[in-house]
């Protein structure tokens, strides 16, 4: 997928709200994902030189977060939740059928750009388990039968 | 002036020093990897882990950060220290079975092998992060850094291929200590090869000589720095006054 | 102080007795439709124009998720549960208006023989303490008001009219509050040593990182009642001489977020935070941190690292935090829970709090009853009772007949503790004495289905993914664990192994930069003292006891069970089931089986069985 353009001025509203604080960096990036998806490297870039970070320290902390992505990410973001008390109830057949249904491995996308298949450590939503969240809405008591169904509802 | 034990041996070391400084100065040997004077200590490898007693209180330290203190009890190889340092020594000769300097300095621990299967791809990083640090603390680019985490991380310019921050001078290569970077001058190209990529930089002629003698990058940023102005920097060392 | 009085009397007056519907909108309940059902609530409210004598509230997380969604209609207290939307009408006019019991909604008892009317008749609440965790029941936590009409910032008051920061430190010492987040050290020595070290300005960090999978307290307690965080942060600044505190939230927590924001603003409208708190002169403010996806980052050097825009990346902590830590300067770090505790201990003494205790581990703790347990949820108990009574007594004991097998504490840093260890009193030193810790509170019930070795895989894979890298015996060596702990549960492990890893886990332990790495090994470690055999029967029978491991099982037809219905062959993803005729069992090609395990989800007859 080609790298989408930023405005600069969707940038700086972003730092402004943050004030421009070095040490707001992660939320600065996130507004930034929350926009575009995912990190676009013009953004980064701009970023590194408006709050006057090295672009590598500003580059280490977006690849060591898990929360970011450096690549456009699809349409839906699933996260399939790997937490103890999911994983004591069956997620790891669920993120296995996520695979095979979306014919995507965790942590990608799928070729058409519809979904992004994530694993994340526990969403706290334990008395659901095993849980997935689709675009932050909640799928509990998920069961390998139920992975088809659910992945039909978004488009 | 403090004293402390090392060894049995009594030793007196400057407040502030750290333990691995005092051991040193007094000749006594604590392997390392991480450490260079230039830069500040990490206490990443983990091989200068010693056995400290304070008081009542015995525990295991990284001799690089922990200061030394007045009555202070250091042991440089009780089993516990002993078995730290082997499972590291162990664990880096699988991740770099070809490291000549890996291999060396396992053997002079009396380590040959490692009960870990080696891993499939070369590499002679051990993510020490001399390199990084280098260009941050010293040459005040920040040109490299570490990126990804976990076993996942790597030395790399941001996005393994932007060099605007880069000169080139080459210092990353220099306090590398398992020769995992790699720098080659060829006529007036440098090129250097980080673990995840390579990259070319043009070099400067010297206006008598004409040998190339220095990036072109690594001049400017020099000329900036000093403030000098740049007809001093034409010449090569050969050719100045 | 008298004005903050003065507006708690207002806020009463203001609110004459009307009936209340509270509405749990934790993330738990909001996953059943919370949200939409209040607002149902709000709609049959205005339509029958009782606005002045029945109100709605949103609340927090009322910690039974397991029977969500919750609403309970006070004053009555009428606990319903399972509620969904379609429920909402026949709520509205039978119990809000007529008084009615609506019967099919009570909570009945396990063993079927009485329905329960009232919350606190319920036996997963009954034998809590529910001193922290009870408030987020009856307030809205984007209401301030709410806060101070049940007695909220009144420990502000007290602190700052009559009482010197030495003092607060002495009542909290005294009280012997520990940190609730996992190691578990005294809070009041962090914030002594906070005020008397040199350096400014000083800083206040409420951890809200709660990254242990399957601990969601602090994050409930963020969510329900937000302000009684920043009252036990505005004290303990007060105390240790910081003007300036951070929040660090985890990014996956946008509710808590949400409202800790609210609640800060509010405070701030109110006079709570900012400049001359209350006229008493002293200044305060709170800033909001999200976190970035790292659990290191619960780790408290990896943590302020990240408040000041760094990788999460740990230091040596050879001098202390509160005396070098955030941008070097002395920095108090606790946690939410930990925070929480603290207006509670000034309102009401220290006398009083350490009286609810075992010898070294005083008031409750708030844990989160997970896994293979009837009453999945969050419970709040004094220190000091026994695992068992927490699992039987208030999580209702394991689902489906099933036998109990091990309850996980401290989760990644933690260790599995057996069944003949059930009567164990829960408490900081007791747990760690078995192999275990306390940690945020993650209690993760398993059952004879688990197998052990999955679970100490899990683990490592877990902390393999959360290392930093940093240091080389964390980054390296869980890595090689992990990879042993694959070969044992693909039948490819020996004996030597067992020790290998034993020797590993001692290494690490000693060697590891931070407790990330330094726990690391328990789960191996406990799991390996407790249930050798499992691990025994995985390296020399090549067998999986609890079927759980793939490369070791395999799934069967039961022909005696198989009706042939065909429902198996059609959810079967590969078409490894043939179903041959009627009245003949299909077969299972294992050629073909992925052992995904969709057949015996979907089998209504247990004609699949796991060998």
């Amino acid at each position: 997928m080609p790298e989408i353009s930023v405005k600069n001025e969707t940038l700086n509203c972003i730092l402004d709200r943050y004030k421009r604080d070095r040490g707001q960096l992660i939320s600065i990036l996130q507004d930034i994902q929350a926009e575009y998806n995912y990190l676009p490297r013009e953004a980064v870039k701009f970023v590194s030189s408006e709050l006057g970070i090295p672009l590598s320290q500003v580059y280490s902390v977006a690849t060591f977060f898990k929360a970011f992505s450096l690549q456009p990410r699809g349409r839906h973001t699933i996260h399939v939740c790997m937490g103890t008390a999911c994983h004591v109830r069956g997620a790891a057949q669920i993120l296995q059928q996520m695979e095979n249904e979306t014919k995507t491995c965790c942590g990608e996308t799928t070729k058409d750009g519809k979904f992004t298949l994530e694993s994340v450590n526990c969403v706290g939503a334990c008395a659901l388990g095993p849980v997935v969240v689709v675009d932050g809405e909640y799928a509990g008591q998920m069961t390998v039968n139920k992975v088809k169904p659910l992945l039909e509802k978004y488009d | 002036m403090i004293t402390l034990k090392i060894d049995g041996r009594e030793i007196n070391a400057e407040p502030g020093k750290t333990v691995l400084e005092a051991a040193r100065e007094n000749n006594i040997y604590i392997p390392t990897l991480c450490v260079n004077e230039a830069v500040a200590a990490y206490g990443a490898c983990r091989l200068c882990m010693v056995e400290v007693t304070r008081g009542n209180r015995k525990r295991l330290v990284a001799s690089c950060l922990y200061e030394v203190a007045e009555g202070l009890v250091v042991e440089t190889r009780t089993e516990r220290v002993v078995n730290i340092r082997r499972l590291v020594m162990e664990l880096l000769l699988a991740r770099c079975p070809n490291s000549s300097e890996v291999i060396e300095m396992a053997r002079s621990m009396g380590i040959d092998s490692s009960r870990f299967q080696s891993e499939e791809d070369d590499n002679s990083c051990v993510l020490c992060a001399l390199c990084t640090r280098v260009c941050r603390e010293v040459v005040g680019k920040s040109a490299i850094s570490l990126v990804g985490r976990g076993t996942n991380r790597k030395v790399a310019l941001p996005f393994c291929e932007d060099t605007d921050a880069c000169i080139a001078c080459g210092s990353c290569v220099y306090v590398c200590p398992t020769g995992a970077i790699k720098m080659e001058d060829n006529g007036d190209v440098r090129r250097i090869t980080w673990p995840s990529s390579t990259h070319e930089f043009k070099m400067k002629k010297c206006a008598s000589c004409g040998s190339y003698f220095a990036p072109e990058k690594q001049i400017s940023f020099m000329i900036q720095k000093t403030g000098l102005e740049a007809e001093k920097f034409d010449l090569c060392m050969n050719c100045r006054p | 102080m008298e004005e903050l009085q003065k507006k708690r009397s207002r806020i009463m007056d203001s609110r004459p007795d009307v009936s209340t519907i509270a509405v749990c909108c934790g993330t738990g309940c909001q996953a059943f439709g919370g949200e939409k059902v209040a607002q149902a609530f709000r709609e049959k409210i205005a339509e029958s124009g009782l606005q002045n004598s029945v109100a709605i509230k949103t609340t927090g997380c009322h910690g039974f998720c397991e029977r969500g969604l919750l609403v309970v209609i006070r004053p009555q207290n009428i606990f319903y549960q399972r509620v969904r939307l379609e429920d909402v009408d026949e709520i509205f006019n039978e119990t809000v208006i007529n008084g009615k019991i609506i019967e099919r909604l009570l909570y009945i008892t396990p063993d079927g023989s009485s329905k329960i009317t009232s919350e606190e008749e319920v036996p997963f609440y009954k034998k809590q303490m529910r001193l922290i965790f009870g408030a987020n029941g009856n307030i809205d936590p984007a209401e301030i008001d709410d806060y101070i009409a049940i007695g909220g910032y009144s420990a502000i008051a007290k602190v700052l009219s009559s009482m010197k920061p030495e003092q607060v430190i002495e009542e909290v010492s005294a009280a012997g509050l520990r940190g609730r987040g996992g190691g578990g050290f005294p809070a009041a020595t962090k914030w002594k040593s906070t005020r008397e070290a040199e350096g400014e300005p000083k800083y206040v960090i409420c951890n809200c990182d709660e990254g242990d999978p399957g601990a969601f307290m602090d994050r409930s307690l963020m969510e329900g009642n937000p302000h009684s965080i920043l009252e036990g942060m505005i004290i303990g600044a007060y105390a240790s001489g910081s003007n300036t505190g951070f929040i660090y939230i985890r990014n996956e927590y946008p509710l808590a977020v949400k409202n800790a924001e609210i609640a800060i603003r509010q405070a701030e409208e109110y006079g709570l935070l900012g400049e001359n708190i209350l006229g008493s002169g002293f200044n305060f403010s709170v800033h909001i941190n999200r976190g970035g996806g790292a659990f290191v980052c619960g780790e408290s050097t990896a943590l302020m690292a990240s408040i000041e825009g760094k990788v999460g990346e740990p230091r040596a902590k050879y001098v202390h935090t509160s005396e070098r830590g955030l941008y070097d300067r002395p920095t108090v770090l606790n946690n939410v829970e930990t925070w929480a505790n603290v207006p509670l201990i000034i309102n009401r003494g220290s006398a009083w709090f350490a009286s609810i205790c075992t010898e070294n581990s005083k008031g409750t703790k708030i844990f989160s009853l997970v896994g293979k347990i009837n009453n999945t949820g969050l419970v709040e108990v004094p220190m000091g009772i026994t695992l068992r009574e927490i699992i039987y007594e208030i999580g209702g004991g394991i689902p489906d007949g099933k036998r109990f097998k091990a309850v996980l504490t401290g989760g990644p840093s933690g260790g599995c503790i057996p069944e003949n260890l059930l009567d164990l009193p829960v408490d900081f030193d007791e747990l760690t004495r078995v192999g275990s810790m306390m940690g945020s509170g993650a209690m993760i019930v398993m059952d004879e289905d688990n197998c052990m070795v999955d679970i100490a895989r899990y683990f490592l894979k877990f902390l393999e993914e959360e290392s930093c890298g940093k240091c080389v015996p964390c980054r390296e060596g869980l890595k090689r664990m992990r990879q042993i702990l694959d070969d044992i549960c693909e039948g490819k492990g020996e004996e030597s192994h067992l020790e290998l890893l034993e020797e590993m886990s001692a290494a690490i332990g000693d060697g590891a930069l931070c407790g990330l790495g330094q726990t690391a090994p328990n789960p191996v470690l406990t799991t390996l003292k407790y249930f050798r055999d499992e691990y025994i029967s995985h390296i020399v029978d090549k067998k999986c006891p609890a079927g759980v491991c793939k490369a070791l099982i395999s799934y069967h037809i039961v022909n005696e069970n198989c009706t042939s219905c065909r429902l198996c062959v059609k959810k079967c993803p590969v078409g490894a089931i043939e179903f041959v005729d009627k009245k003949i069992p299909v077969v299972i090609h294992q050629d073909l089986c992925t052992k995904c395990g969709a057949c015996k989800e979907t089998c209504k007859f247990n004609a699949v069985e796991i060998r």
